[in-house]
């Protein structure tokens, strides 16, 4: 097994609260793997330790075998690892297109990144096209705060692609979309997922992440608890009792 | 220089230093609950000073006593001031914006006692003011003593009404976690509301025992509420334990170099120390580590 | 965006030559000194707005660097002997660089901290400067040091530091204008909206706000440099001021901050409210009360400042016919699905 991106031993606390302890994960390369778990069960705070927003008290990232433990995350990005947020996050006062440009990677010098205009023919271009892939081409000039829930999530999508990251992690897509555009991006990652990236996806839908992961791993309590195909984890009761006993309702 | 001058000055720093604290955490619990550096405090405090002044020489009130009338005076216009201001100020960037809007109001401040006082420098008179008692060799002037009194005195009203009284409690549940404490149904504007108001009331007596030891004028406020922030942030913004331990270090400090070294460097040290320890812990001593907000 | 390019060039062009031909035409001294006063704080509410107002994080400190550059420029003309006269104004940007290079240091502790703990480590560097201003022996103490005095004559005396304030003005903007439109710039804006996740898609921040304020600092000190020359004395306290900082945040805020031309405005009609107050009531205190008070109006009824404002009015104004489109497109479900499949059919 060829592991892209992987946690391993990871523990995290804040004051008083532990909230990951010994956690171990591990996403195959050009796989589709799958993070559920109860709420507070702390997939969004693995997601942080592994993109480097928050460091670990204990154990190591690694990507591409090499060790980005305590990496910032600038580094964990320019390495090839990108991320989306539970609440959407963009740059809401920058036009669509200026979103997408930012994170367009240019390795120049100091003087040159000042004095040049943001953005060349080059990538203008790209981002646009980067833009009509998720339809969003005709917005280009409007400002990010103007764009509808759905149209963020694409966006900020949008945004990360242009980098062409070798990993995605996206902590909870489809949170409050609608059906028929939870479709698309379900086609949308498998294309990508065909054209060779990996995916890491945290989820509360079932059925977006039994239909899509290959592998699924389940989080309970700051623990790895258990970690199989889609149908192993959904015959596996531990499982079923760390849902009705610790956590939430959810859509199982 | 010797043991007995600086013992001298270790005490006057406690002293004073107990009466700085008592403001520090008016302006730190301002900052805890509502995320606002109120830069006013500074101008407040001369304001409060103006305040005795006037109720001292035109109405003969006792400085002391005045207070009865200036502390819930002042804790009104914290109210005023919170509901006029502070609540219009955006979530978003409140604490950038909420240092210009307090700078603003406490220039607004300075301007009018400017033009109502003049900028002659001024001083309360009473007659402890001068008068000193002696005790165990050292010659410690009453206002210094009873200023402290006072300060421990409010700081212990304080502590009573942060601890042992519900409103207290929903305060320091903001202290620790706004949007926790918003959902356990905390009344937030109230909570903020009252927590400036006795942030800014802290000001008059402050600003009291601040112009009985002090000449002042209009402009004042600004070594005043220099002082206040770094003490402040040097403990951690919304430590008001933090703030009382780092007040009484830091003007104990000062007048310690003051006699060690020379007066002249001693307000430098001050500030100097306060960029010290915030290049290696740039949440202060007892600020809580940074939390991203998700 | 190209047809607008020829009204933009037209606009410099025309401001350029006003401000070529102004002390021309009101050539009374009292006119040009105010003139002058108002140059030097539009280079510095141009060059604080490069920092603050691109990247969100509110600086009080930039009267360190005015300082810096004041001092810088005395001391130099002293200690290498420079007659007085037009030499001494090449020495406004040595005095800007050594602002910058103060910059380095003060701006590497500053930024380390959050937001707001930020905005009072500059406060207090601005206090540590004066006092250590105050108190040095080489830079004079509190009486303060003396830059050379040009033997210009009178009338034409002003116009020397104007010409001089209005080509390191013309250089500000241009920068500030080179900035806001490049890549470095965006960067900037993305750190004010969301500096965490601007981290997340590989901006390396410490690095881009730093020289941000570096760079900021720079025509600060430059402006700190002209002013020291023109005053022909400078004093800690006027040197380093807290209220100049209020005054240039004032500024960028009511002409509209992270806007190019916004500070110029505000400095404009500041500057001169101010040097109205000062030649015309004696009184100078009550100018506090006035410079407050707006200040106050114009966070709280005009937060985005005067020109982003009028901007608004003026797109809101065009775009009233086609509110029925803009519904229309917030359809989502509809719309963007359709597209997406569209896309898809790649």
């Amino acid at each position: 097994m060829n592991a892209l991106i992987e946690a391993e031993g990871v523990c995290k606390s804040f004051g008083g609260l532990q909230a990951l302890t010994d956690c171990s994960l591990s996403v195959p390369r050009g796989s589709i793997a799958g993070l559920i778990g109860p709420n507070g069960s702390g997939k969004t705070t693995l997601f942080n330790v592994m993109t480097g927003y928050e460091r670990c008290g204990a154990g190591e990232i690694r990507f591409d075998g090499e060790s980005i433990t305590g990496a910032t995350p600038e580094r964990v990005f320019g390495l090839g690892v990108g991320r989306t947020f539970q609440i959407t996050r963009l740059f809401f006062r920058l036009t669509v297109l200026e979103n997408i440009l930012v994170a367009t990677q240019r390795h120049e010098g100091w003087v040159r990144s000042v004095a040049r205009r943001a953005g060349s023919s080059a990538e203008r271009g790209r981002a646009l096209e980067m833009l009509e892939f998720v339809g969003l081409a005709q917005l280009a000039g409007s400002p990010a705060g103007n764009l509808s829930y759905g149209q963020r999530k694409l966006l900020e999508l949008a945004s990360l692609l242009v980098a062409d990251p070798a990993v995605l992690l996206l902590d909870e897509p489809t949170a409050g979309v609608n059906p028929g555009l939870i479709e698309q991006l379900t086609e949308r990652i498998r294309d990508l997922n065909r054209a060779g990236k990996t995916f890491l996806v945290v989820e509360h839908n079932m059925e977006f992440v039994m239909g899509l992961c290959h592998e699924v791993t389940v989080l309970h309590q700051g623990r790895t608890l258990v970690k199989g195909t889609p149908d192993e984890v959904r015959a596996n009761p531990a499982v079923l009792d760390a849902y009705l006993g610790g956590g939430d309702d959810d859509d199982f | 220089m010797n043991a007995s001058s600086l013992a001298k000055a270790v005490i006057d720093g406690i002293l004073t230093g107990g009466v700085y604290a008592l403001m520090a955490a008016g302006l730190t619990l301002i900052f805890g609950v509502m995320d606002i550096i109120n830069i006013a405090q500074g101008a407040l405090i001369v304001l409060g000073a103006y305040m005795s002044y006037v109720l001292s020489v035109h109405l003969g009130i006792d400085l002391f006593v005045g207070l009865v009338i200036t502390i819930p005076a002042f804790f009104v216009l914290g109210v005023f001031i919170e509901w006029a201001f502070m609540r219009r100020l955006r979530d978003q960037e409140r604490t950038a914006m909420s240092i210009l809007v307090t700078y603003a109001v406490a220039i607004i401040i300075e301007g009018a006692l400017s033009v109502i006082f003049g900028v002659d420098y001024l001083q309360l008179q009473a007659p402890y003011v001068n008068d000193t008692f002696h005790l165990l060799g050292f010659y410690l002037p009453y206002i210094y003593v009873f200023g402290f009194l006072l300060a421990v005195g409010l700081m212990g009203v304080l502590y009573y009404i942060l601890y042992r009284t519900h409103f207290g409690r929903g305060v320091r549940g903001s202290l620790q976690n706004r949007s926790a404490a918003e959902l356990i149904g905390v009344n937030v504007n109230r909570v903020r509301a009252l927590s400036v108001g006795i942030g800014v009331s802290v000001t008059a007596a402050g600003g009291m025992v601040f112009g009985a030891t002090n000449s002042f004028n209009p402009s004042s406020g600004y070594d005043l509420i220099s002082r206040l922030l770094s003490i402040v942030i040097l403990a951690g913004l919304g430590s008001i334990g933090g703030a009382l331990i780092a007040a009484i270090f830091m003007v104990t400090l000062e007048d310690v170099v003051a006699v060690v070294w020379s007066p002249v460097w001693a307000t430098l040290v001050y500030y100097a120390s306060l960029v010290v320890v915030l290049s290696f812990m740039p949440n202060g001593l007892f600020g809580k580590a940074a939390v991203r907000a998700q | 965006m190209t047809a607008r390019l020829p009204a933009r060039a037209l606009k410099v062009a025309v401001s350029i030559a006003i401000l070529a031909v102004f002390p021309i035409l009101f050539s009374n001294p009292t006119t040009t000194s105010i003139a002058v006063f108002t140059l030097i704080f539009m280079v510095a509410a141009s060059a604080w707005n490069m920092f603050s107002g691109y990247s969100g994080y509110i600086a009080l400190g930039h009267a360190v660097y005015f300082g810096v550059g004041a001092y810088a420029l005395t001391l130099l003309a002293n200690h290498l002997g420079f007659a007085a006269g037009w030499g001494v104004f090449a020495l406004v940007p040595v005095a800007g660089i050594v602002a910058g290079l103060v910059a380095i240091p003060t701006g590497l502790i500053a930024l380390r901290a959050r937001r707001h703990t930020f905005v009072v480590i500059t406060i207090a560097f601005m206090f540590i400067f004066q006092l250590a201003a105050s108190n040095f022996a080489f830079t004079g103490g509190s009486s303060g040091l003396q830059p050379p005095t040009p033997l210009w004559s009178a009338v034409s005396y002003n116009d020397h530091f104007y010409y001089a304030a209005a080509i390191v003005l013309v250089a500000t903007v241009a920068l500030s204008w080179l900035v806001r439109r490049s890549r470095f710039g965006l960067q900037l804006f993305a750190i004010r909206d969301d500096e965490e996740r601007a981290r997340g898609l590989g901006v390396r921040v410490a690095r881009v706000k730093l020289t941000a304020f570096v760079l900021s600092a720079i025509p600060v000190g430059m402006a700190g440099a002209i002013y020291a020359y023109f005053l022909g004395q400078i004093f800690p306290q006027f040197a380093f001021d807290p209220l100049f900082d209020l005054s240039i945040a004032l500024m960028a805020f009511i002409g509209g901050l992270g806007t190019v031309w916004g500070p110029l405005l505000g400095a404009l009609v500041l500057e001169s409210l101010q040097q109205y107050f000062t030649v015309e009531s004696g009184a100078s205190q009550v100018y506090l009360i006035i410079y407050g008070g707006l200040f106050l109006a114009v966070i709280l009824l005009l937060p985005r400042g005067i020109i982003p404002s009028v901007q608004d009015l003026v797109a809101r104004w065009r775009t009233r016919g086609s509110a029925q489109d803009r519904a229309a497109e917030d359809a989502e479900a509809g719309a963007t699905t359709d597209v997406v499949k569209a896309a898809g059919a790649r």
